[in-house]
């Protein structure tokens, strides 16, 4: 099996065996795009205007619950110093891992974008772009995220110092995405927001597990 | 096959040793001896290249290591259990090698924890064996993973009377089919030959 594979299943199998850590960042998400409309109460245009905007800082701050996990747990048992000692690049492994913490932390948040897109509104084109801004930003999420995560690794006090060191860089894919939903609401094109979105992803598709690996490598010292 | 020359290593100001040469081949191995944090353990992820050094090289087959061709050479076992808590020992057998890039059946995973003295615990999670127990899977993967060069940690920490004597014989059918060896250990190893070297 071809290790990046044989990594996401690795990892997707612990996570199952372990649901609660996946949950939580899901119940998070679900819960605070809730408590919004619930808190603003029945103005359909104030929460058509907020949409777009609470969601995405929503899928932020869920996917920045999962991260500090991310490699915390293999570093702790040895299991990322003999990642580190295999024959396979560590990058390869790496990038399995990553793809891993999106399909478990990333996707769902894309699943049920959509539902509770409905909360505030919504009609079902402003929805499809909603899903699709998320289907190419969580990934690009996942991607920044790993290199502070990376980065961070072993610090007392890891977790703050890796929000205030992730959050800024989601800054960029926070304003392309909402933008396109707020476009879109607007009538105007999306496409350049969503070719943005998607420059960016392959830009962090190449260089963030490079990035990702340097910072393990040091921290493994 | 294995030649290290002149190499030192410093934890912030203090030197814990310099000059280190040492040369290892087919059939050889090696005991680290030294006192509590003379550095034997840095000595060890040094050799393995967890960490570099501040001077001198190590040169296996003839290439400056380490390199890919190194770590498909070698396995290393630390201190760490670097085993998952979650999965049951099987799995962890053979995700392993899977990471490694290298196809594990079952029957040969079940076998390698059958000789470790693991049977009938295959299939229960790791997080509910002993500590001598889950020493034992990750010795397993001494089994399933083809290595020229074993680096060993205090490998035999943890393991029982009987464990520790399998571990010596492992090493010695390892050592006897061309492999080498670099361990160590307070106690006397139960391994006949092999050269010393303290720090």
């Amino acid at each position: 099996m071809n290790p990046l594979f044989a990594t996401v299943r690795r990892d997707v199998l612990l996570a199952l065996r372990r649901k609660s850590e996946v949950l939580t960042a899901v119940f998070f998400f679900v819960i605070v795009t809730s408590l919004f409309p619930l808190g603003i109460g029945p103005e359909p245009v104030l929460l058509k205007k907020i949409a777009p905007g609470i969601l995405w800082v929503a899928a932020l701050l869920a996917t920045l619950l999962g991260l500090p996990r991310l490699f915390a747990a293999d570093h702790l048992d040895g299991t990322l110093e003999q990642m580190a000692l295999s024959p396979s690049p560590l990058g390869l492994l790496v990038a399995g891992k990553i793809l891993a913490h999106w399909l478990l932390c990333g996707l769902p948040l894309v699943l049920l974008a959509p539902v509770l897109g409905l909360q505030f509104d919504l009609d079902p084109s402003a929805l499809g772009i909603l899903t699709l801004a998320l289907l190419l930003g969580t990934p690009l999420l996942s991607l920044i995220g790993a290199i502070g995560a990376a980065l961070t690794l072993g610090v007392r006090g890891g977790g703050v110092l890796l929000a205030l060191l992730v959050l800024p860089l989601y800054i960029p894919a926070l304003i392309f995405g909402a933008g396109a939903v707020e476009a879109h609401i607007a009538g105007l094109d999306v496409g350049g927001h969503l070719s943005l979105l998607a420059a960016m992803l392959v830009l962090a598709t190449f260089f963030a597990p490079w990035a990702t690996t340097a910072a393990l490598r040091v921290a493994l010292e | 096959m294995l030649k290290v020359s002149g190499l030192a290593c410093s934890r912030g100001e203090r030197r814990l040793f310099s000059d280190v040469d040492f040369s290892l081949g087919t059939g050889e191995w090696l005991h680290v001896q030294g006192a509590n944090g003379a550095g034997k353990t840095s000595l060890m992820r040094l050799l393995v290249g967890l960490s570099p050094a501040d001077a001198g090289e190590i040169r296996w087959r003839g290439e400056t290591a380490p390199s890919t061709e190194f770590r498909r050479d070698l396995i290393y076992l630390g201190h760490h259990a670097a085993v998952k808590e979650d999965l049951t020992p099987l799995e962890n057998l053979r995700l392993a090698a899977a990471l490694d890039g290298i196809v594990l059946d079952e029957r040969s995973a079940l076998a390698a924890l059958i000789r470790l003295g693991l049977r009938g615990r295959e299939n229960l999670p790791v997080r509910v064996l002993s500590a001598g127990q889950k020493r034992r899977v990750l010795l397993a993967r001494l089994l399933t993973r083809p290595a020229v060069l074993w680096v060993l940690d205090e490998a035999f920490n943890a393991l029982d009377v009987g464990a520790v004597k399998l571990l010596g014989e492992l090493i010695a059918e390892h050592l006897g089919n061309q492999g080498m060896a670099v361990l160590t250990s307070h106690q006397p190893l139960p391994v006949p030959g092999g050269k010393a070297l303290v720090l």
